[in-house]
């Protein structure tokens, strides 16, 4: 696939170095010279593009139109934005990719038609909560449409859910626990499971129906 | 009409002073509160601090209720992102955006904005002192 790779700060060097590594065609745009001097020593000549990649010529002279993916990895949102206005709108590229700071910028960024966003603060949140028991649902995943999160939780002693079946548990009617892990065995759930203290849970659920699966699972 | 505006350096400040004066009820968005001040205490119309990226920001400066959105602050990056917040998220009739870069005013216009680019208005000027 041919990449094109939008701002060469850290994440834009990593991304590019193991997308190449995957053998991809990588191509990196920074528009500081300085710093696009040690990529281009680092990843090679071919692999680096010198200018500004919120500018349409520089868009046209690297064949824009012929990529597969642009991901706009600059540290300003509204830079990343622009970037993927153009190569969606101008230079109908097929799948456009955003790192965002401002997490409340995903539904805006989903909404001017970007395809998907990256959030670093909900991603490093994310690590945090798995890796300090907060009591809380951790956000694996969001589908693009109707804001449906994939979550994880681990039942807790005397929640609710401790002891009881599924079916009796009240959850409501948009949210659905998909998968148990217990021990070392990991099943699909019916409503007739009874759940346990220390079960890991997988659920799918809409943002309102949340606090509701939490207060369940977690007793919180 | 209800115009939010968007950057208060010089030509934010002026324009936001003008449409107070022709009698709209004009609200002016900047992320520094001292650019504000620039509008004077007699300014009749409303002041926020923020960034006029952010949704929140635009929505205390009454965005849902704007009938013109006008993005002026010196980064063209940041007018575009505003505007197409205003256009696409909150539905504001009329979005005017002044971008520095006479490329990228030519693009957004072709994909919808309405675009003002000084760069251009400034050299059709001068060249046109030079045909007098």
């Amino acid at each position: 696939m041919y990449l094109i790779i939008v701002g060469g700060g850290k994440v834009g060097y990593y991304l590019s170095k193991s997308l190449l590594a995957e053998g991809h065609e990588v191509l990196l745009i920074e528009k500081n010279p300085r710093r696009a001097a040690f990529l281009i020593d680092e990843l090679g000549t071919d692999h680096v593009w010198v200018g500004d990649g919120c500018d349409s010529s520089t868009f046209a002279q690297v064949g824009m139109n012929r990529a597969d993916a642009v991901i706009a990895v600059t540290g300003d949102d509204e830079d990343n934005l622009v970037v993927c206005l153009l190569a969606k709108r101008k230079f109908n590229v097929p799948r456009t990719i955003a790192r965002i700071n401002n997490p409340r910028n995903a539904e805006i960024f989903a909404r001017l038609g970007i395809d998907v966003t990256v959030s670093t603060t909900e991603i490093i949140q994310a690590q945090i909560e798995r890796a300090l028991p907060l009591r809380s649902l951790v956000h694996l995943l969001a589908l693009r449409r109707g804001g449906i999160q994939l979550v994880e939780g681990r039942v807790a002693p005397g929640a609710p859910a401790d002891g009881r079946p599924i079916r009796e548990l009240g959850i409501p009617a948009d949210a659905l626990v998909v998968m148990v892990v217990r021990g070392d065995q990991t099943f699909i759930p019916s409503g007739d499971t009874i759940l346990q203290a220390d079960d890991e849970l997988l659920a799918v659920t809409t943002p309102q129906s949340e606090p509701i699966l939490r207060r369940l699972l977690l007793g919180t | 009409m209800r115009i939010v505006i968007l950057g208060c350096g010089r030509l934010g400040a002026y324009l936001a002073r003008q449409f107070a004066r022709d009698g709209h009820a004009v609200t002016v968005i900047d992320r520094e509160r001292e650019a504000l001040e620039a509008l004077g205490p007699d300014f009749p119309g409303e002041t926020v601090v923020g960034m006029g990226i952010d949704a929140e920001v635009l929505r205390r400066a009454g965005i849902e209720q704007a009938d013109v959105f006008i993005a002026v602050t010196g980064y063209d990056n940041t007018n575009i992102m505003a505007a197409e917040v205003a256009r696409e998220i909150f539905g504001v009739p009329r979005v005017i955006t002044r971008l520095n870069d006479p490329l990228r005013a030519e693009i957004f216009q072709e994909l919808g904005l309405k675009t003002v680019s000084p760069t251009t208005l400034a050299a059709e000027a001068i060249r046109k002192c030079l045909e007098d």
